[in-house]
């Protein structure tokens, strides 16, 4: 498990902070160092409503090593509110909540994956739920 | 540049070679390269391979595997560009060449992957994926091409069925084909009816993996003798993109980009386009690759992959064959290695030694090979005489 990169990552897996193209104004997630948009310089902080859509999802039911406890979830493209697309996997999903293409969701906090044994590090980061009606 | 021709290919059965080791496999393949052409060694060799590392514990592959084929002192580079590694081997090998720098060069793509349980294989392939933004999040290739097929079949208003030509044709020309994985012909019924791997994509829409390499012996076109036993086989064009790692981070994802760049430089090196094709070797990890391959390509309007399909076009009778030996889904997809097999297969067929799949008069073949899931995408076309 590489702790600094995870580490490293906090600021976009808590709070969805990207960043906004001082030249042609896309807002990047998550942050680079060239905008793919128009190749200028992007530096400036740009902090994500954390509102969107799904744009395609999945239900996986063979889960890769280390996530088999969470088998089967969902995993969704969820296009945030202002424009970038994500992965991430949906949570709090009811029993009879039927996933669409197009459906309002939110992102929340949530346990990623635990590090195997006891001593090994939890990892939090975003999910994203229906949106609460 | 100088024109440059492939006068010996060799390839191994893909399944799982309990009793052999990646080494192995990828001298099996050099040596019958060097063998069909005659020849005893070449100036260099280079080794196309992604995950020998974690599957095998083994990197540095140049020196690896020229010291196991006598090119001990060569020159020898190993390229991994995840799933495109064997055509990155060709390209390089190719520019090699091409440039004068050597006077034959040796491409081979190789992959061993029972050497390390599945679990540990699928962990060490989502590694093309983008660890930050994609894999963390639990994801597996299988699920980037779901996300992929899902959105394609919403968009387009194509059903799961219709996906399934690709795999009965694949399968049909896999029967022929004596090194491919699954040589057993499959119904509508059976692709219907198989076990779901992840909303839509179900176990006849994924190719399967095993263990194989696959080579090509490259040298100057002006070099060939005159007397060979087959039509020089040229290489026309050769051309690689990249795109965003990420499926998320593309400007359309259901668009792969990098396949219409390198395909678009390829035909315009080699002054054509796809209407002069006659075969086209394409990336058929999962059936809704190998749509989104042929309408990046030019062979299909966006959103009409599927149809090609449906019509029978993609057979060896058709407008335009796919998967002509099998494919990435009945021949089987040893990553590092499939590469190298689309190009062995594309030579095979320009000449003639396709038996029942033969492309009639097969003059000018396509392959292109997809890395990840479409960011780095490799093209090649070969003409016959």
């Amino acid at each position: 498990m590489e702790n600094p990169r995870h580490w490293r990552l906090k600021k976009q897996r808590y709070g969805l902070v990207g960043e906004e193209c001082p030249h042609c104004h896309e807002k990047l997630f998550p942050p680079r160092d060239v905008c793919p948009h128009c190749g200028g310089e992007a530096k400036e902080e740009f902090t994500f409503s954390g509102q969107g859509e799904v744009y395609s999802f999945t239900t996986m039911y063979s889960a890769p090593a280390g996530y088999e406890e969470y088998a089967p979830y969902t995993v969704a493209l969820v296009k945030l509110e202002e424009g970038p697309v994500l992965t991430a996997q949906l949570t709090d999903l009811g029993d009879d909540e039927e996933v669409e293409i197009g459906m309002p969701v939110e992102m929340v906090t949530r346990r990623l994956r635990s590090d195997g044994d006891d001593s090994g590090i939890l990892i939090y980061g975003y999910k994203f739920r229906p949106v609460m009606k | 540049m100088r024109e440059v021709a492939v006068i010996g290919i060799g390839q191994t059965p893909i399944r799982e070679e309990w009793e052999k080791s990646l080494r192995l496999l990828a001298g099996e393949a050099v040596l019958a390269s060097l063998a069909d052409a005659g020849m005893q060694r070449a100036d260099g060799i280079f080794v196309g391979n992604m995950i020998g590392g974690s599957a095998n514990n083994q990197q540095h592959l140049g020196a690896y595997i020229a010291d196991w084929v006598g090119l001990r002192y060569s020159e020898a580079v190993h390229l991994e560009t995840a799933c495109s590694s064997g055509a990155a081997a060709f390209r390089a090998a190719l520019i090699a060449v091409a440039s004068g720098e050597l006077d034959s060069a040796i491409a081979v793509g190789v992959e061993k992957m029972t050497d390390s349980p599945g679990s540990e294989i699928t962990t060490a392939l989502a590694t093309a994926a983008d660890a930050n933004w994609e894999t963390d999040q639990g994801l597996s290739f299988v699920v980037l091409n779901a996300l992929l097929m899902k959105r394609y079949m919403h968009e387009h208003g194509w059903t799961h069925e219709d996906f399934a030509p690709f795999s009965i044709n694949a399968h049909a020309n896999g029967v022929h084909n004596p090194n491919a994985r699954f040589r057993k012909a499959i119904t509508l019924e059976a692709y219907t009816k198989a076990a779901l791997i992840a909303d839509p994509i179900n176990l006849m829409d994924a190719s399967p993996m095993g263990d194989g390499a696959a080579a090509a012996l490259l040298v100057p076109a002006d070099s060939v003798p005159h007397d060979a036993r087959y039509p020089v086989i040229r290489v026309a064009a050769s051309a690689a993109a990249t795109d965003a790692l990420a499926v998320h981070d593309r400007k359309d994802p259901l668009w792969l980009t990098a396949a219409e760049k390198s395909a678009q430089q390829a035909y315009q090196q080699a002054t054509l386009t796809p209407k002069d094709i006659d075969l086209f070797e394409l990336h058929d990890a999962f059936s809704i690759m190998a749509t989104l391959s042929l309408e990046a390509t030019g062979f299909a309007e966006r959103g009409q992959g599927p149809r090609l399909a449906l019509d029978g076009e993609i057979r060896p009778s058709g407008r335009i064959p796919i998967a002509t030996r099998g494919g990435l889904k009945a021949r089987g997809h040893p990553i590092g290695a499939t590469g190298m097999y689309q190009i062995v297969e594309v030579i095979q067929q320009l000449r003639g030694d396709c038996g029942q799949t033969q492309v009639e008069n097969a003059r000018v073949g396509m392959a292109q090979n997809i890395g990840g899931s479409g960011s780095n995408i490799i093209t090649h076309i070969f003409k016959a005489g």
